[in-house]
């Protein structure tokens, strides 16, 4: 049998222990990071694809309170509806922050949140923005609003509604535009065809869809303020423009139901003022109406949040998310679905 | 300096073990046969192979197929015909079977290269090859968006075109064929070439009549794996391409896509789809390896 | 020998260092020039966050597994498939090629439908206590999917080539399975199953598709290294993707390094 000279073993030796050594120094390096003292409870939060910097914060923030002293957080970020299946599936969660409010009535559905879990002051929302419209540095094609965005040859960028929940809030957006305005359902569903048509790329989620236009894809990109402005104050070399009518975007918070019970305190940071006001920095417009007094990234951070002349609302414009829901989104038979269908685009 | 881990296994026949491709030049040796029972204790460990393999292989890929067929016949059709998806398998297919073939001559020079000719640096290349294969998948196409992309320090960007797929799924197959093709290259006699041309026939005669086509299962079989793996290859694409829908977006986008979306049954539909192409994969390797065989015998 | 004319040899040759420059060695020395482009800076920021910390920990534990459980039952597959006559060994034999040539996001699938929560045997599992999707063991069974060839397709051509003369004549004097097995077996085979577990173990770090599908990427709990370059990158942490990246990449070469340096040597003596 071959038996290796001695060198080559050495060089074995030296290269496997190497190898060993990397992987070791790994688990120590980790390993030897300090956990809590004592009782240390582990949060788990399941999020939609855009706050975990302004979570991340917050629980930082929280973290320098009693209440929040022993908590570790474990968190997931992706595609909203994506996310929402995924903890029906099995994913472990105490609390869950997602775009759009029929994500959390998917779990309401599976039992896993209580059926009261929006019967608060704040309706279950603990964080809100607006749908803006990001062009490139300069705006070379002078996108203006809405409309613009349909002329043909605009290549928008706009997540894929079927896992993204921004993608719902920019197709609701863009569908109140029509609507609310006195056009027809027939007007509405045509200027979406139009603008789906134009879409070059339909990202998985809308941190997805950032990456997309950051990387080089498409003319416009429609999505929440508080990404344009993150992304910006990230160092994202793009412009945005609040169109003169827009969508109040809100995105709904829960406690599962068993949910450790540092989750409800937890939640209730998330409503307090301090947490708001971090919410502002990354960009959202917090929940009691007070902005921070600077948020870089916005167009003009002294003032970063304009009001729009025209504010549409899920309440006032759409009802309520289980009917819209069903009408634009249900699987074969929603209006979105069916576009997208006869656009050959999925 | 050999890399058998990419070249095509024995094939396993019931009663002779068929020597592997590479080396259906040498001369022929006696096939064993093996006619051995299992034991107790082999038998025992059959089982837990066995097992061991359906719970990690066989049931998650029935599973697959599984969920692919309950929705029925209709429902499966349409997932593998949406426009989209079709747009996906076409340029999933054409890259593919085209960087394959493109493998399949720079691999042959790539390894003819390296065998025949003797440089400084030549060892260093040999481990370059081998980078693709070892390196995690999502690295290798950060790593081509640093050179291809926007930030290009030459200025060359292709993100987001149907280049882009071509150049990540060239650097991901790149090992397969140079693989399979050095070790019998290496083993090649060279008498008859020397034979060759001392009659007079010049050495791209030569290489062509006498080298080449003993060179050509070896080719073949590596071909084959290269096509396989730019079939299903994920990773690299994900942050060179922009996965554009009917533009560059490939079939394992397609497959995520639906899964992302909740839609099991179409993804499952298309993942069996991409298992029929591996097995067909499979198959012309083993078929080759056959020919090959019987070649030599 | 064909002796090709001269020129034509240097072209030859230099058009396959142009194309492996351009395509490999080029854009790889990239990743350490954007790593150290801040000089140690993305390499310490990366370092102090505790989600890549965690990351590389969890790519240690799962690659370590994936290994170990593919280096058992590789040699004993290879053993029994080539030293063994049974029925359905052709079957075992395209079984074990398959994870080859499938789609990582098709394994990732494939893994998930069987053993998610709502699934027959992944609920069973989740009443017993046990997760697999959306934690560590599927991350594991994936890891081990894609990886399961590589040792096989060392360890077998070797144990056809070495023959089983040897192993007869230690039985025949007298050596139980165990002993024949552990004392001639093993040695004859042990180069292949070291480069086999070498490139298993590239592989099982570098794995991506498979693990984004059963993860659930969460932070400090299911986020592998892979995962992790993916998620910084989008999240505007570019440096701390290459920083991770970087590190991969070093293992990765690190591996196959210490294969092409001892294959020769094998070879030759």
């Amino acid at each position: 049998m071959s038996h290796p000279s001695l060198s080559p073993r050495r060089s074995l030796a030296a290269l496997t222990l190497l190898i060993a050594a990397w992987l070791t120094a790994c688990s120590n390096v980790a390993a030897s990071a300090p956990s809590g003292s004592g009782e240390s409870t582990v949060l788990s939060i399941v999020g939609y694809a855009v706050p975990a910097e302004a979570n991340a914060r917050i629980a930082e923030a929280w973290q320098q309170t009693p209440d929040g002293q022993d908590v570790t957080f474990e968190t997931s970020y992706g595609a909203s509806g994506d996310q929402s299946r995924n903890v029906l599936n099995g994913q472990p969660a105490d609390y869950v922050h997602f775009s759009v409010e029929s994500d959390v009535t998917r779990l309401v559905d599976g039992g896993l949140v209580s059926p009261d879990w929006k019967s608060g002051p704040n309706k279950g929302v603990v964080s809100t923005s607006v749908v803006v419209l990001a062009v490139r540095p300069g705006n070379p094609l002078g996108i203006k609003g809405w409309d613009d965005l349909i002329k043909p040859g605009v290549e928008i960028v706009t997540p894929n509604p079927a896992s993204s929940g921004a993608a719902r809030w920019n197709i609701l957006a863009a569908w109140a535009h029509i609507a609310a305005n006195g056009g027809s359902d027939a007007e509405a569903t045509d200027f979406l065809k139009k603008l789906l048509g134009n879409a070059v790329a339909l990202p998985g989620s809308g941190r997805d869809a950032t990456t997309a236009f950051t990387s080089g894809t498409g003319d416009v990109f429609i999505t929440y303020e508080n990404e344009a402005i993150l992304a910006r104050q990230s160092g994202a070399d793009f412009d945005y423009i609040v169109p003169d009518d827009t969508l109040l975007i809100e995105n709904p918070g829960t406690v599962l139901i068993d949910a450790k019970p540092a989750a409800t305190q937890w939640l209730d940071f998330v409503l307090s003022d301090q947490a708001q006001e971090i919410f502002g920095e990354t960009g959202f417009r917090p929940l009691n109406g007070k902005a921070p007094a600077r948020v870089e990234g916005a167009n003009d951070p002294e003032n970063p949040f304009p009001q729009p002349q025209r504010l549409y609302t899920i309440a006032n414009d759409f009802g309520s998310w289980e009917e819209l829901s069903k009408t634009f989104f249900a699987e074969q038979t929603g209006i979105v679905t069916q576009l997208l269908a006869e656009l050959g685009k999925s | 300096m050999t890399g058998t881990a990419l070249a095509p296994a024995p094939v396993i026949r019931d009663e002779v073990i068929v020597e592997p491709a590479p080396t259906a030049i040498r001369s022929v040796r006696a096939q064993p046969r093996y006619h051995r029972r299992l034991t107790a204790a082999s038998g025992l460990g059959l089982g837990v192979a066995v097992l061991w393999l359906s719970l990690l292989v066989l049931i998650p890929l029935a599973a697959v197929v599984g969920t692919a067929v309950a929705g029925g016949p209709g429902a499966f059709w349409a997932a593998l015909t949406a426009p989209q998806t079709l747009n996906a398998i076409g340029l999933t297919v054409a890259v593919a079977a085209g960087i394959a073939l493109l493998n399949a001559v720079m691999g042959t020079i790539i390894a003819w290269v390296l065998v025949r000719d003797r440089f400084w640096g030549r060892g260093v290349l040999n481990v370059v090859i081998d980078i693709p294969f070892a390196m995690p998948t999502i690295v290798a196409g950060l790593v081509l968006l640093s050179l291809y992309g926007p930030r290009s320090p030459i200025g060359v960007n292709i993100a987001n075109t149907r280049m882009s797929v071509a150049l990540a799924i060239a650097f991901v197959t790149l090992p397969f064929v140079v693989r399979t093709v050095m070790p019998v290259l290496e083993e090649l006699e060279l008498d008859v070439e020397e034979a060759a041309s001392s009659l007079g026939a010049s050495s791209w005669v030569t290489f062509r009549r006498i080298v080449l086509p003993s060179l050509a299962p070896a080719i073949t079989s590596g071909v084959a794996l290269s096509f396989a793996r730019g079939i299903s290859e994920y990773g690299s694409l994900v942050l060179l391409t922009g996965n554009m829908p009917n533009r560059t977006e490939v079939v394992s986008v397609r497959v995520l896509s639906h899964i992302e979306n909740g839609e099991l049954g179409s993804a499952a539909a298309i993942a069996t789809g991409m298992l029929v192409i591996a097995l067909a994969v499979l198959a012309t390797l083993d078929l080759v390896q056959r020919k090959a065989a019987r070649h030599d015998s | 020998m064909i002796r090709e004319p001269r020129p034509l040899k240097l072209a030859l040759r230099w058009l396959v260092i142009g194309y492996l420059i351009l395509l490999v060695l080029w854009p790889v020395s990239l990743v350490v020039t954007n790593t150290f482009a801040d000089d140690l800076t993305n390499l310490k920021t990366a370092f102090t966050s505790p989600a890549v910390l965690s990351a590389l920990r969890l790519t240690a534990k799962v690659t370590i597994w994936a290994v170990v459980l593919n280096l058992v039952f590789g040699v004993g597959v290879s053993l029994l498939l080539v030293r063994y006559d049974f029925w359905g060994k052709r079957v075992l034999s395209t079984l074990v090629d398959l994870p080859l040539s499938v789609s990582p996001v098709v394994v990732g699938l494939a893994l998930m439908l069987v053993y998610r929560r709502d699934s027959a045997i992944g609920g069973a599992l989740y009443d017993l206590g046990y997760q697999i999707i959306f934690a560590t063991p599927g991350i594991i069974a994936a890891t081990v999917f894609v990886a399961l060839p590589l040792v096989i397709r060392e360890v077998v051509p070797v144990l056809i080539e070495v023959g089983d003369d040897q192993e007869q004549a230690a039985r025949s004097l007298g050596g139980s399975g165990w002993q024949v097995f552990w004392r001639v077996t093993l040695p004859s085979i042990r180069w292949a199953v070291v480069y086999g577990v070498v490139l298993a173990l590239a592989r099982s770090l570098g794995e991506f598709g498979a693990v984004k599908v059963v993860s659930g990427n969460i932070s400090l709990r299911t986020q592998t290294a892979t995962l992790a370059v993916e998620e910084t990158y989008a999240n505007f942490q570019q440096g701390t993707a290459y920083a991770v990246a970087f590190l991969l990449t070093v293992a990765a070469v690190a591996c196959i390094t210490a294969v092409s340096l001892l294959r020769p040597r094998e070879d030759a003596s």
